[in-house]
């Protein structure tokens, strides 16, 4: 059951799964916001690659970059326009923001785009694949893991590393105090917002690339990939939800390996149901961040 | 206290219900001399959104934390109320998976209604109590996971609702008048919850929680009666929306909707119920003017290709932008009332009233 196929899967898709929550999760540690918007950063990223490949031709590897940059300025445009004015008011008022963020996106796609989906061009080394003894495995798969570690290594030396890396974790931890000893606040969080949109424009790039084709409403999956696997891991830690994001890809694999067919079909809710019991009877996750009082009775 | 003898002070003391169901009623009667099929269906529809906003308001504005799982609830009483009015032959064909223990049984359009308000309240019920005590993200993630999940039973589940594809076969029972008293009735009851004693409780727990708990109010309890009845409203509006479009699929029960009756709430402002009713009729009136625009763009081919989602994004900049100048929505969390409110007021030793509203 466990052969080198299925586990080489199993990582990649943990390890695309880990981009998602991680994206996720920077923001929400800083504003305690839950960033509905943030599957459509993806679809952003997914549309600016697909408008780019109608171009003479650009090296793919620079439309990629483009595609990921413009994710990063949606992100910190969003940031700026509609959650900056708002975030001072309540909780309520910022996620609801979030949601219309997120609704104003889709629809402007499928007013500027369509809602059919729209094929994205991709090299063929996406679709190649490489022969490992005596199994297949596919390029874009590797593709992702090494993505995905390099990625993860250059943001946990920015953290750990960084001044600004170590304001970024201090504002997660305790946002207040952190403004009190001279951080700028604006900045910390508009830089939370372009990391996140980064991960997103990444991802965009694999996801669009397993399934081929850009829809407005692609960035729903990924989003509820981000709440699953952030709530496994643990919604207070950036650790937790990388390891969220590991943990629920293997999950996912193994669930689709052994459910029976006709059950299949509740796989999602399934996860879902997982969501809410682990929010009931272990909120802090697997990695145990700072606790907020996110129950009352 | 007894819903009559509120009804009583109809004019004085509770003049908001008074001011707000005037225009309803004055909106119905035009529409009925009208005899215009469009303005009809624009006003039912309007109406059954109003209920469905006056129900998440009852939970959301009085309790402060965010639903998303009250369109998922819509979606059951909309299924169940249809599974119960179908008459046998229109249920071989729209619901071909339907389990045979319900096949032959045909109810009386309200019995089947209530019956759908009832099982939606039911499953609310039971799933709610435990998510009862989760508050902010938690709470959250929670609502807009059982939204997902009732949206995925929902589809797939074929032996209750005809799955993915669009259910047929559904007999048109609610007419205007339906609507219309359906809804007057649950402003009624969302006003009089609100000035209840349990309304009082929650909307005291959603501005300290810590304070209500000293006093012994059980938020867990408050919070679960409001969302129970939220769900029933949710449920019969469902139920009215079923038998006013004939033919529906899950897809109607998600984030679309959602989206339209959270912006509804939000813009009239959730603090009460006459933001409940404002936002409703301003947000109705004004997606109806985008649509003709975006249809009359359509129609004469203005643009090189279909306009759509104008209206959607129209809406959601205007949420944002109540959002940031206005938080509290257009009425602030504030009643209409011609008579301001006798305030009771305490003099205080230093000689200056402190005023308890």
């Amino acid at each position: 059951m466990f052969s080198l196929d299925f586990l080489i899967n199993a990582l990649s898709l943990g390890s695309l799964y880990a981009l998602i929550a991680l994206g996720l999760v920077i923001v929400y540690g800083i504003l305690k916001l839950v960033n509905f918007a943030y599957g459509e950063l993806i679809m952003v990223g997914g549309y600016a690659l697909f408008m780019l490949g109608n171009l003479p031709a650009l090296p793919w590897l620079v439309m990629a970059l483009i595609a990921v940059t413009i994710a990063m300025l949606t992100s910190y445009l969003t940031e700026r326009v509609a959650f900056r004015p708002v975030r001072e008011k309540s909780l309520t008022a910022i996620l609801i923001t979030s949601f219309a963020v997120s609704t104003l996106l889709q629809n402007a796609a499928l007013l500027i785009v369509s809602s059919r989906s729209r094929a994205v061009q991709f090299p063929a080394i996406f679709s190649g694949s490489v022969r490992l003894g005596n199994v297949d495995i596919a390029n874009r798969n590797i593709l992702v893991i090494v993505t995905s570690t390099l990625l993860l290594i250059a943001l946990t030396l920015l953290l750990k590393r960084t001044i600004l890396g170590i304001a970024l974790r201090a504002a997660a931890d305790k946002f207040q105090m952190t403004r009190m000893l001279g951080v700028p606040a604006n900045l910390i969080i508009s830089v939370a917002f372009v990391i996140s949109g980064l991960l997103a424009g990444v991802v965009s790039l694999f996801w669009i690339g397993r399934v081929g084709s850009v829809t407005p409403t692609i960035g729903l999956s990924p989003l509820l990939i981000a709440f699953v696997a952030t709530v496994i891991g643990g919604m207070n830690s950036l650790e937790g939800a990388v390891v969220g994001g590991y943990l629920y890809g293997f999950l996912f694999s193994i669930i689709s390996l052994i459910l029976p067919q006709n059950l299949l079909d509740y796989r999602e809710a399934l996860m879902f149901s997982i969501v809410i019991l682990i929010l009931l009877f272990k909120p802090e996750g697997l990695i145990r961040g700072t606790y907020s009082g996110e129950r009352v009775g | 206290m007894k819903i009559t003898t509120w009804l009583k002070n109809i004019f004085t003391e509770h003049s908001t219900l008074f001011i707000l169901i005037t225009p309803l009623i004055i909106i119905a009667l035009v529409t009925d001399l009208l005899d215009d099929t469009l303005t009809e269906r624009i006003v039912i529809t309007m109406f059954i959104n109003l209920i469905l906003v006056l129900g998440l308001q009852l939970f959301m504005g009085n309790g402060g934390t965010l639903n998303f799982a009250h369109i998922g609830f819509m979606g059951i009483g909309a299924y169940a109320s249809v599974i119960f009015s179908m008459t046998p032959q229109a249920k071989s064909i729209g619901l071909p998976d339907l389990y045979p223990i319900f096949n032959p049984i045909q109810l009386p359009f309200l019995m089947a209604l209530l019956l759908g308000g009832l099982i939606a309240a039911f499953c609310a019920a039971i799933i709610s109590f435990p998510l009862m005590r989760l508050s902010d993200a938690a709470a959250v993630i929670t609502s807009f996971a059982l939204l997902v999940i009732i949206h995925v039973v929902l589809v797939h589940w074929d032996n209750i609702t005809a799955g993915p594809q669009t259910l047929f076969g559904v007999d048109r029972y609610t007419d205007l008048w339906m609507s219309v008293i359906w809804g007057i009735g649950f402003i009624i009851l969302a006003y009089w919850f609100k000035e209840s004693s349990i309304g009082l409780k929650l909307r005291a727990s959603r501005d300290d929680r810590y304070a209500a708990a000293t006093i012994g109010i059980n938020m867990v309890i408050v919070r679960w009666v409001a969302f129970t009845l939220s769900a029933f409203m949710a449920g019969i509006a469902g139920g009215l929306w079923a038998h006013f479009i004939t033919s529906f699929s899950p897809k109607a029960f998600y984030l679309t909707e959602t989206f339209v009756i959270l912006a509804m709430l939000v813009v009239g402002g959730p603090g009460g119920v006459s933001g409940a009713v404002v936002g409703t009729l301003i947000v109705s009136i004004v997606r109806e003017g985008l649509r003709t625009i975006e249809s009359a763009i359509n129609i004469g081919q203005l643009l090189p290709s279909t306009l759509v989602g104008f209206a959607e994004v129209f809406l959601a900049i205007a949420l944002i932008v109540i959002l940031i100048f206005r938080p509290g929505g257009i009425m602030g969390g504030r009643e209409i009332r011609w008579l301001k409110k006798r305030p009771l007021s305490q003099k205080n030793e230093d000689g200056t009233n402190t005023t308890i509203s």
